[in-house]
């Protein structure tokens, strides 16, 4: 007979517990039944504070979704809470009168914010920060609030300030009653650089201040201290410490501890040996944990306890690392170490904002703990250095200094023990990540499949990604740029092999070069290749080409389309103008002017598509090739056209070079840019390659990129005629098509490159490899083969085809796709929460 | 492929075998419901999946490119929007995510394609 558990609870350390015993029970084993009294499924609350960025729903937050407790036959009900507890006659009643009968109890009731009894705390505009519901009330307040509070300068307390800050209240001022921020966490000269450092940012903070009084009529006005001096504040929250949620375990005859939290023994048992208590609300050894990870660890305890394995809970390190506003801060070990043999030694640096502090055991040898602010990139060895109490080097200093001269003194990652724990919260050793690695797992997802290793805060991750190179390297694995499982070739070497042997499909190439069946990361390649070589638009193999070139247009948000016609050097008449209005308003589109000096019109319902550009070529557009790894654009500013400065006609430059590439398939997408003097209005040295007008002639540059990682173009050629520099830039295009990584775009394909800007240099200019001929050649059959896709697309009607939603309802629209309006236009929905089922509905024809 | 036990299967019509290209996927609306379905012609299969990605909830699997992984060389789609795999055989994401998509069994017959469920 399955024995039935009713656990109290629904938040992280609970939800944790349920995953750990359906992992360990079996089938049958027992009968789970959940309590929360929130209305949602657990979520993240390390996290809390991300809920204000507005890419991020509730349901970003999610640790699991109703089919996950479905699924696994576990009775959640939320938004009910349990009231009282009858520990003889073992079984709960809830809120709504239901009384539920159990075996097993486990609490696992969390904490409450503390707020300590001032005046006027019930005030409106008064917040706790503890939910989603919470963080609901500040975001409705924010917008009518001009000067923020928060009470509690602790880990905490500075989380919500950050929260206000993001809300928009730059006039936030953090009340700390201790003399110092952090007090628990770090000591007086790490505060120091702290605060110094927080208020460079903006933020007001006013420690050893005692708050007497929350003023204002029914809603908050001020703040009043016990010096006697006072603020004005129309928001306040107030963070000042946690109190685990006992009344339960209290009201029930349970045993609490005198400042809270429920008695437990290292098995977890309360004073009544069927009652489990895990998390926050737990007293274990007369201490309470307020972080998630010691949280993890109680509750696996419990479920490895009930399917009758012996563990027992043996205390937890409490060393944390977090950024706040910005600010790395990090205690490890015990942070204040003193005593006989016990040395500091620390670092600071006022003007940078760094404090670091270590504590060493001189007799022993070994790292008790440390302080770290401004910069805790150390943070991970410096911990698993005293969890593993690893011998210090020969000068301590090094720890936090670095090696100054000479050789590292071997603390990497792979100098650590086997059993060194890297990932605390799902308690992975070393040994099973590079066991892992050992086996074939070579990505950090792959890790995280097989090990859950950074599955929970990510901070060991970069820890996680060390150990794979080191285990990599010390194997003796080369890593080479195959392309996929289905490929053991590099993208240069199947072009080579696909002209080669004149293959002219993609099944052809796989059958050949390839084994299985293809898959998304080769498929594209592959298709890119063909292009290349063969001068092929995308319309020869659709269900080869990536989805974008599939459709010849940019999946969005929602499942719609955008659609960009090609405006070469950003030129437009006024008529064409004109179009591109009346098409976006007769198929109601979304418009916005492009970063390539283009239009994008966004919205557009995937059958739509051969219509809209129908009436675009009509009018002379073609293809912008917005959706492919192409050349996108050919920037220009008006140069000697218009400008008084201008040199030279970069316009007509822009255009005649935009016309000469457009649709050149490329392993990554390519823009470009002619600037008509150094001014450089049209920024051509953040282009994969820009030419800027000189009084000689023309500068070319190559390599360049904006996104997030921005690179500047470097040059290539000096003062040359057009001529030459179209010469030059079909040898460096076709170069960069032929020997490129997938998605590998000039910048960093230069930047591996032996030899790097001088010898590309020798190879365009000089001619160092001899092919320079050979490219110009295959350039010009890739410029007089082109076609726009387009106009292929429309004029067949076996093409246009492939452009409905329901094959068996062509004239039926995607009934989920919806918009909401913004600015006299409209939008795509947010995305749906990503875990409920999305409504179907059956659409009217 | 088809569940041969209870219940009886109820098989519905979906399109002609040309309307789903070799190798790709078609869109097609049963009882209300979007079902994705795909030939891949390779492996002389047919499957039907949901549309929807339940990654972040959009019909948009029709559209993604279908393949293989592995020693045995699972069938899977990958989705345009952010490349989350699923199995066409028991619609389990392959990209480390816990959920997963439904499948439906495929009878082709005179050049027509039905679909088994959903009801």
């Amino acid at each position: 007979m399955s024995r039935k558990i009713i656990v109290i609870g629904n938040g992280m350390v609970g939800h944790k517990f349920c995953e750990k015993l359906c992992d360990k029970a079996k089938p049958g084993q027992f009968e789970i039944t959940v309590f929360g009294e929130e209305p949602r499924v657990a979520y993240d609350r390390v996290h809390l504070s991300e809920y204000f960025d507005p890419e991020k729903t509730a349901a970003s937050l999610a640790l699991a979704d109703l089919n996950w407790y479905l699924s696994r036959s576990i009775n959640l009900i939320l938004g009910n809470r349990v009231s009282a507890i009858d520990k003889e006659k073992k079984e709960v009643t809830a809120q709504d009168g239901s009384i539920h009968p159990y075996d097993i109890l486990v609490m696992a009731t969390g904490s409450a914010p503390f707020v300590p009894p001032i005046p006027g705390s019930d005030k409106k505009g008064v917040f706790v920060y503890r939910t989603i519901e919470d963080l609901d009330g500040m975001k409705a307040h924010a917008p009518h609030a001009e000067r923020g509070a928060v009470i509690g300068g602790g880990l905490l307390g500075l989380e919500a300030a950050k929260a206000m800050l993001d809300l928009g209240i730059s006039d936030t001022q953090v009340i700390e009653f201790a003399p110092r921020l952090m007090p628990r966490q770090i000591d007086d000269r790490g505060s120091a650089v702290l605060q110094a450092k927080l208020e460079t940012l903006g933020l007001k903070i006013r420690t050893s201040t005692n708050t007497s009084e929350i003023a204002g009529n029914g809603c908050i006005e001020a703040m009043k201290f016990a010096d006697g001096t006072e603020i004005p504040v129309d928001m306040l929250v107030i963070s000042a410490g946690i109190k685990p949620r006992d009344e339960l375990a209290r009201d029930a005859g349970l045993e609490v501890g005198p400042r809270g939290g429920i008695v437990v023994d290292t098995l977890l048992t309360t004073s009544n040996p069927d009652i489990y208590a895990i998390g926050e609300c737990a007293l274990p050894n007369e201490m309470t944990y307020g972080l998630v990870a010691p949280g993890y660890e109680m509750a696996d305890v419990v479920a490895t306890n009930l399917v009758e394995e012996p563990k027992t809970f043996e205390g937890f390190d409490m060393s944390t690392k977090l950024k706040l506003i910005g600010v790395d801060v990090a205690s490890f070990g015990d942070p204040f170490a003193e005593g006989e043999g016990v040395r500091s030694i620390s670092f600071e640096n006022s003007s940078s904002g760094v404090y670091k502090r270590i504590n060493i055991n001189e007799t022993t040898g070994k790292l008790l703990g440390g302080i770290l602010v401004g910069d805790a990139e150390d943070y991970n060895m410096l911990l698993q250095n005293v969890l593993s109490e690893l011998p210090l080097p020969e000068a301590p200093e090094d720890l936090i200094l670095g090696a100054r001269g000479g050789e590292s003194t071997g603390t990497g990652v792979m100098a650590l023990p086997d059993d060194a724990l890297i990932c605390s919260c799902e308690a992975v050793t070393k040994n099973t990540i590079c066991d892992a690695v050992r086996g074939g797992n070579e990505s950090i997802d792959g890790i995280k499949k097989c090990s859950k290793a950074g599955t929970g805060c990510g901070g060991c991750l970069p820890m996680v990604k060390d150990l794979i190179s080191g285990v990599m390297k010390e194997e003796g694995r080369y890593v080479r740029n195959t392309i996929c499982e289905h490929f053991d070739y590099t993208r240069q070497e199947l072009l080579d092999l696909v002209k080669l042997h004149k293959l002219k499909t993609y099944d052809e190439v796989l059958d050949k070069f390839g084994k299985g069946h293809g898959c998304e990361v080769c498929k594209p390649v592959v298709s890119s290749i063909l292009a290349s070589v063969y001068a092929e638009t995308a319309n020869r193999k659709p269900v080869a080409q990536d989805s974008n070139d599939r459709f010849l247009a940019n999946i969005q948000k929602g499942g719609t389309y955008s659609v960009v016609p090609r405006i070469p050097g950003g030129e437009i008449t006024p008529d064409k103008l004109l179009v591109i209005g009346g098409v976006a308003k007769k198929y109601n589109l979304y418009t916005k002017i492009t970063g390539g000096q283009r239009i994008d019109m966004f919205g557009a319902h995937l059958q739509d598509l051969p219509a809209i550009w129908e009436e675009l070529l009509e009018a002379g557009f073609e293809s912008g090739h917005a959706y492919a790894k192409a050349l996108r654009t050919v920037k220009s500013c008006v140069g000697s056209t218009w400008c008084r400065f201008g040199l030279h006609d970069s316009v007509s430059f822009a255009i005649e070079v935009e016309k000469r590439y457009r649709g050149l398939r490329a392993p990554h997408k390519i823009k470009s840019a002619v600037s008509g003097c150094i001014r450089e209005c049209a920024e051509a040295q953040s282009k994969d390659f820009g030419i800027i007008a000189t009084e000689a002639g023309w500068n070319l540059y190559v390599g360049g990129n904006g996104g997030s990682k921005p690179r500047h173009a470097q040059l290539l050629a000096q003062d040359i005629d057009k001529e030459t520099c179209i010469q030059y830039i079909d040898r460096f295009l076709m170069f960069y098509i032929k020997t490129a990584d997938p998605l590998t775009r000039t910048a960093p394909w230069l930047d591996a490159m032996e030899g790097g800007i001088d010898y590309l240099r020798n190879v365009v200019v000089n001619d160092s490899l001899g092919m320079a001929a050979q490219w110009e050649a295959e350039m010009s059959t890739l410029v007089d083969n082109y076609k726009c896709e387009w106009a292929e697309a429309v004029n067949n009607p076996d093409i246009r085809k492939r452009f409905t939603h329901f094959v068996n309802a062509p004239e039926v629209k995607d009934p989920t796709v919806s918009f909401v309006p913004m600015r006299d236009q409209f939008r795509a929905e947010d995305w749906k929460g990503k875990k409920e089922p999305a409504k179907q509905t059956t659409p009217s024809a | 492929m088809s569940d041969t036990t209870n219940p009886p299967a109820t098989w519905h019509l979906a399109c002609r075998v040309e309307d789903v290209p070799d190798d790709g996927g078609s869109c097609v609306l049963i009882e209300g419901r979007q079902i994705a379905i795909f030939h891949f012609k390779r492996i002389g299969q047919w499957y039907a999946t949901d549309n929807l990605c339940p990654h972040r909830q959009q019909m948009a699997l029709s559209r993604g490119m279908i393949g293989t992984t592995g020693e045995e060389q699972m069938p899977k789609v990958a989705c345009p929007f952010h490349k989350k795999s699923f199995s066409l055989e028991n619609g389990k994401c392959l990209s480390g995510d816990d959920y997963c998509i439904q499948t439906y069994a495929v009878k082709v017959e005179d050049g027509m394609v039905h679909v088994e469920g959903p009801a």
